[in-house]
């Protein structure tokens, strides 16, 4: 009589499929998953204990190395909550704010191309990941010619933002913006309407709207699922009230849904782009704010819709010039929790494409 | 032209006359002469099949590809061959190393002893069989073995896994492939290539039997491990597959009879389906070996087409796509195939 026996596989964490050094303890009967463990914190840097020994300016650049492929919008969360922290928030200068708004949605932009590009990667869709790129880099030009840096651009600043754009600089990105949207109609051809991609991504990973509540679930994922929510639209931080935007919700919680989610915000987020470019005022940058930050003490927590979901800042101060503790509540992180009830059951191939499609970036998730 | 086609005639003559040997041993040099040429041609194609690849995949992918060395970039490969070569050879403390030595050599020599009854022009083939359809259909499946050799002497569960794939994925692919090739071997009447050849000078078996060139098509792409359907290697999910734990020489040799195996199939469906070393509409302004060449690559120019566009297919729908679909569709159009000959023979044209 043969045996059969399961096998333990370790997934990662170096392995070309876990967008980073992400390990995962897969127990598979055939190449059926019996059972996964998640391990991380094999990038983890401590960002929360340096916060403490940094003083608030000197923080902000730390911000891009949480989830590297969207640090604008990081560092605007930060610089938002010690905004918060010190009341200021009513003080930024206008131009500041639609810089800060510009800016959020390029790099929103960057990184659902960079999630369109690796979903179609983890089935091994290499043409569809360099069209994704070929967008991605255009918007990377722009960030970097408005704060020097693609990745990591240290350019919100406690009051508002580091360099000011040119007129040319805005109306480049307005050409930019108007061949968008044809960008995104060629991922729909090469990927969302491929008939093999649809065959490994509809049904798989089926998250309920229950569910993806219960594990915490934030952001596209959660829209995904047929929760109509965005903080944008729900609680508007800095001046998104002031811009028209629909929030996209589909009902089927699956890989596929999570897909064309990200494809449908980067069509809103072009949108937002748009208007914030017309309206976009001249005038200072920067608020009038000290040289040494000492805010108050006391605290505060502020979140905002990250491309991933809901990042979520709670700064301490003590009244020094450094934050007496900051805590930093990670998308990425909560969204990998439901990892290892997902792939439970799944075949191998599908359980990468189901972690490919909730989007982790291991920056954040280990901190 | 006419020198090359008797070129082997000429060797023999001179080996037998010229140099007065023997009978037995003037066929034995001149057989190994011509097995060089065989190994030398898949070099030969592997240098610029390597090329093309990476051009094609920077066309297709809106990048530039190799553009330093050479024209185009053409001189890549020394440079990569040099690389190759200066790898480390690791071989696993926990692998069964006889057979992960012989596993990669045994993959080369299946493609090669494949491509020995090919005939690339009129009279230019090292062994014209009689069964050579079926000699290169027997050889194929070996290919299999050397796979499964690779990943279960490797000892890692990664390569295991690849093998498994790769046993499970060739078997089922390998029979509509058969069945498609039969449809041919029908009308032609021979097992024989170059009567296959011979039998397609007025009318390609690509338009009586385009059912059989389509299936033929996606099973050899299953067979080659190519995408869509390169799932025995799975860079996503399983690193490398099969080869996961080879470097250096050993890992390229594999990558060797991977492009060899790309010619061979290419081949077979230009003189299956594509009139082999036939000009089309009488343009014979080429030598017939050229244009076997433009079709082979014509060919291989649309399997690089499908692997840089789609993404991987899942294994059991593969599966269910070779057994529910592609076999039924080769035996239908055998019935079919064999119906038409029934009538055609019968109205007597």
């Amino acid at each position: 009589m043969l045996k059969t026996q399961e096998l333990t596989l370790n997934l990662g964490p170096q392995h070309p499929s876990t967008h980073g050094v992400f390990r995962c303890v897969l127990n598979l009967d055939g190449e059926y998953i019996t059972k996964a463990v998640n391990h991380t914190g094999y990038l983890h840097r401590g960002l929360e204990k340096l916060a403490e020994s940094r003083t608030y300016t000197q923080f902000i650049p730390y911000n891009g190395r949480l989830d590297y492929v969207s640090g604008m919008m990081n560092e605007m969360v930060y610089v938002q909550t010690v905004e918060k922290l010190m009341g200021i928030t009513e003080e930024i200068p206008e131009r500041a704010e639609y810089l800060r708004v510009i800016m959020a949605e390029l790099q929103r932009l960057a990184s659902h191309a960079i999630y369109v590009g690796c979903y179609a990667l983890d089935m091994a869709g290499f043409t569809a990941w360099m069209y994704a790129f070929r967008d991605r880099d255009d918007i990377l030009d722009f960030l970097e010619a408005a704060s020097g840096q693609r990745l990591m651009p240290n350019y919100m600043r406690i009051g508002g933002v580091a360099n000011d754009v040119d007129e040319d600089w805005l109306k480049r990105l307005d050409v930019l913006m108007d061949k968008m949207p044809a960008a995104i109609d060629e991922y729909d051809g090469l990927i969302t309407g491929n008939e093999i991609l649809m065959a490994r991504s509809i049904g798989i990973g089926p998250v309920s709207a229950e569910m993806a509540i219960d594990y915490g679930f934030t952001g596209p994922n959660l829209r995904a699922s047929g929760v109509d929510t965005d903080l944008r639209r729900d609680e508007p931080y800095g001046i998104y009230d002031r811009f028209k935007f629909d929030v996209p919700v589909l009902p089927e919680g699956d890989s596929y849904a999570r897909y064309r989610i990200r494809i449908l915000e980067m069509r809103e987020s072009v949108k937002i782009v748009k208007q914030a470019l017309k309206d976009i005022p001249e005038g200072p940058i920067m608020a009038k704010v000290p040289k040494v930050i000492k805010p108050p003490v006391g605290e505060a927590y502020h979140r905002i819709e990250n491309s991933k979901g809901h990042l979520g800042f709670h700064i301490v101060s003590d009244g020094s010039t450094k934050p007496y503790r900051t805590r930093i509540n990670s998308p990425c992180f909560v969204n990998l929790g439901i990892f290892p009830e997902m792939a439970k059951g799944m075949h191998l191939m599908d359980a990468v494409v189901a972690l490919a499609s909730i989007d982790i970036v291991l920056g954040e998730v280990d901190r | 032209m006419e020198f090359f086609a008797s070129i082997a005639t000429l060797l023999r003559e001179w080996l037998s006359n010229g140099l007065g040997l023997s009978a037995t041993s003037t066929e034995l040099i001149a057989t190994a002469v011509w097995t060089l040429v065989v190994i030398l041609f898949v070099l030969i194609n592997l240098i610029v099949l390597v090329w093309l690849e990476r051009k094609y995949g920077a066309f297709f992918q809106q990048r530039r590809g190799p553009n330093r060395l050479g024209p185009a970039g053409f001189l890549q490969f020394p440079v990569d061959i040099v690389k190759v070569l200066g790898k480390e050879d690791i071989i696993p403390a926990a692998a069964d190393k006889p057979v992960f030595k012989i596993a990669s050599i045994c993959a080369f020599v299946t493609t090669i002893t494949a491509l020995a009854v090919i005939p690339f022009g009129p009279g230019m083939v090292l062994e014209d069989l009689n069964i050579g359809i079926f000699y290169f259909i027997a050889i194929g499946s070996t290919a299999t073995l050397s796979l499964l050799m690779a990943g279960i002497a490797s000892n890692n569960k990664y390569s295991f896994i690849g093998a498994m794939r790769t046993v499970a994925q060739m078997i089922s692919y390998e029979i509509p492939m058969v069945f498609s090739l039969l449809g041919v071997v029908m009308l032609a009447g021979s097992l024989r290539l170059s009567d296959i050849v011979a039998a397609q000078q007025n009318m390609w078996f690509v338009i009586p039997q385009a059912i059989a060139f389509l299936v033929y098509f996606i099973a050899s792409i299953a067979e080659t491990n190519r995408g869509p359907f390169d799932l025995a290697e799975g860079e996503q999910e399983l690193v490398a597959g099969y080869f996961t734990e080879y470097s250096g020489i050993r890992w390229a040799v594999f990558f060797i009879a991977e492009y060899g195996n790309l010619v061979a199939v290419s081949s077979i469906a230009t003189i299956m389906f594509l009139g082999g070393w036939n000009a089309p509409f009488g343009l014979t302004f080429l030598p017939p070996f050229l244009w076997f060449m433009l079709k082979v690559y014509c060919m291989i120019f649309v399997f690089m087409w499908v692997k840089w566009t789609y993404p991987r297919i899942r294994i059991d729908h593969l599966m269910h796509f070779g057994w529910k679909f592609l076999i039924p569709v080769s035996l239908a159009n055998i019935v079919i195939t064999g119906i038409g000959i029934f009538v055609y023979n019968s109205i007597g044209w």
